[in-house]
């Protein structure tokens, strides 16, 4: 257990995972046929990785990375879509570093940028709406990506130009909901998930209500998590305790952050400039109904997508994934990254081949820098 | 982009947009404060808040945030968040 002693508490890590080495047994789970845990967040994928959970716990237990990491499920045809945008003369495209490396049909924004585009990486959608400010004379688009947590962020910086008057500002909305997907992947036949780590930082915008769902309808349990190592030691298990006793339930590990009812004011913001897509996009998951959000037509003038006629509004189908790759089954849970023949070898976070190797939020990635062929060569 | 950052509200710069100087790490930025505010925007000056790309989602307790900044900074993730922050500030001084 090497790394347990890095841990805040070692003790209290121990005593932990010595309860989850009780509770996999009861809750049925050996190592022919593990009970199988998905973290949705790829923050916690990102933990799970960096502090060797996955293999400081028992083997009848496995990991099923989820689909929370907004860079990894964004097809390409929506970053062949911001290449549209940001090629153009008049336009300054701003966006999230993250974004920066994830690869179109053509090329990625990093290599639109070497070629000439205008594109400039920004901390806050507030950064792209200074921008605008200081450039009247430009069209400044930013691309808004990201699930609940980033959602109120964008809503309140169209809120603010549009109360400013600031009519250069203009939205690429590629924002997505964590349930969806989740109601897709729990109706897949394939699929084999027994419980959820739910994510912290979506939760403490939305409450714990849009997940209930999985327990009435599905019958799963599921628990909003820190990210600390504790958090997901203590996390994991309450979802086995739940399951050895044959309870389904929405619980709340991350109490001290997560309210019941979520973020009213973040909330009412989402509400006022965004409503439900008929449906959206995923990389590796395909078209999921109500999965993503676009602009209200109150807010219409600030939508790049009617501005640029690009995405949605331009009826575009979805791009293919790179030849060979296994991004959807990844994303899905289906394999491991390493069961990719690209893995480690044309794709690396350096070049990354899929959307999974780009951030460290990625199971690829999280897989390459912390678990994958690195370690295995030590060994 | 998704876990967000702690940092403490210094003071209100724009009450009527609530927007505030808060200190990332020793990086100051205007965020804005609509979701953590509900009633006079001064009652948060001196509070932990979690800053989600320059926006405050959640008031937190002094204990939280420095279990939050360790767990980040053991991810490598609070290095990221705040040259982000700094990067963002140079794009618009040195933006022509
Ligand atoms: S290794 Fe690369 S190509 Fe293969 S599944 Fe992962 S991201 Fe996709």
């Amino acid at each position: 257990m090497k790394y347990v002693d890095e841990f805040r508490d070692p003790i209290l890590a121990r005593h932990l995972i010595a309860h989850i080495e009780k509770l996999v047994p009861l809750a049925g789970g050996t190592e022919e046929k593990p009970i199988a845990i998905m973290e949705i967040c790829g923050g916690h994928t990102h933990a799970i990785f960096r502090y060797g959970l996955d293999r400081l716990l028992p083997a009848g237990l496995e990991f099923l990375h989820g689909p929370g990491c907004p860079v990894c499920v964004l097809p390409m045809s929506r970053v062949d879509d911001c290449i549209e945008i940001a090629e153009r003369k008049e336009v300054i495209f701003t966006t999230f570093g993250d974004a920066m490396r994830v690869p179109g049909t053509r090329k990625s924004l990093m290599q639109a940028k070497a070629d000439g585009a205008d594109i400039r990486m920004v901390y806050s959608p507030l950064d792209a709406l200074a921008l605008a400010r200081k450039f009247p004379d430009r069209q400044v688009v930013f691309f808004g990506l990201g699930f609940e947590t980033t959602m109120p962020a964008t809503a309140l910086t169209v809120l603010t130009a549009a109360r400013d008057g600031v009519s250069n500002f203009f939205l690429f909305c590629n924002h997505i909901l964590v349930p969806p997907p989740l109601r897709a992947l729990l109706q897949d036949p394939q699929m084999r998930i027994d419980g959820f780590i739910g994510p912290g930082h979506v939760s403490m915008i939305t409450g714990a209500k849009p997940y209930r769902f999985i327990a009435g309808e599905f019958g799963k349990p599921l628990v909003i998590a820190g990210f600390e190592p504790l958090d997901l030691l203590q996390s994991i298990s309450m979802v086995l305790e739940q399951l050895a006793e044959g309870r389904a339930e929405i619980e709340n590990q991350y109490a001290r952050l997560v309210l019941e009812d979520g973020n009213p004011q973040a909330m009412a913001a989402i509400d006022t400039v965004f409503e439900p897509r008929d449906s959206f996009d995923w990389r590796g998951l395909g078209e999921i109904d109500h999965s993503g959000v676009k602009i209200r037509p109150a807010y219409a003038a600030y939508d790049a997508e009617q501005k640029f006629g690009v995405g949605y509004g331009a009826g575009k189908t979805a791009g293919r994934e790179p030849d060979g790759c296994r991004c959807g089954d990844v994303i899905k849970g289906l394999a491991k990254p390493t069961a990719c023949p690209k893995f480690g070898t044309e794709c690396l976070p350096e070049q990354p081949l899929g959307a999974l190797m780009v951030s460290s939020e990625g199971a690829c990635a999280a897989y390459y820098q912390y678990g994958g062929v690195r370690q295995e060569a030590a060994e | 982009m998704c876990l967000g950052i702690p940092g403490r509200v210094i003071a209100i710069t724009d009450p009527e947009r609530l927007m505030g100087l808060v200190d990332v790490s020793g990086v100051r930025r205007e965020v804005n404060l609509t979701c953590v505010v509900t009633g006079r925007p001064d009652a948060v000056v001196g509070c932990w808040v979690l800053v989600h790309v320059g926006f405050a989602m959640g008031i937190i307790d002094a204990e939280e945030a420095r279990l939050t900044l360790a767990a980040l900074a053991q991810l490598g993730e609070a290095e990221e968040e705040i040259a982000a922050m700094r990067h963002s500030a140079r794009t618009l001084e040195t933006a022509s």
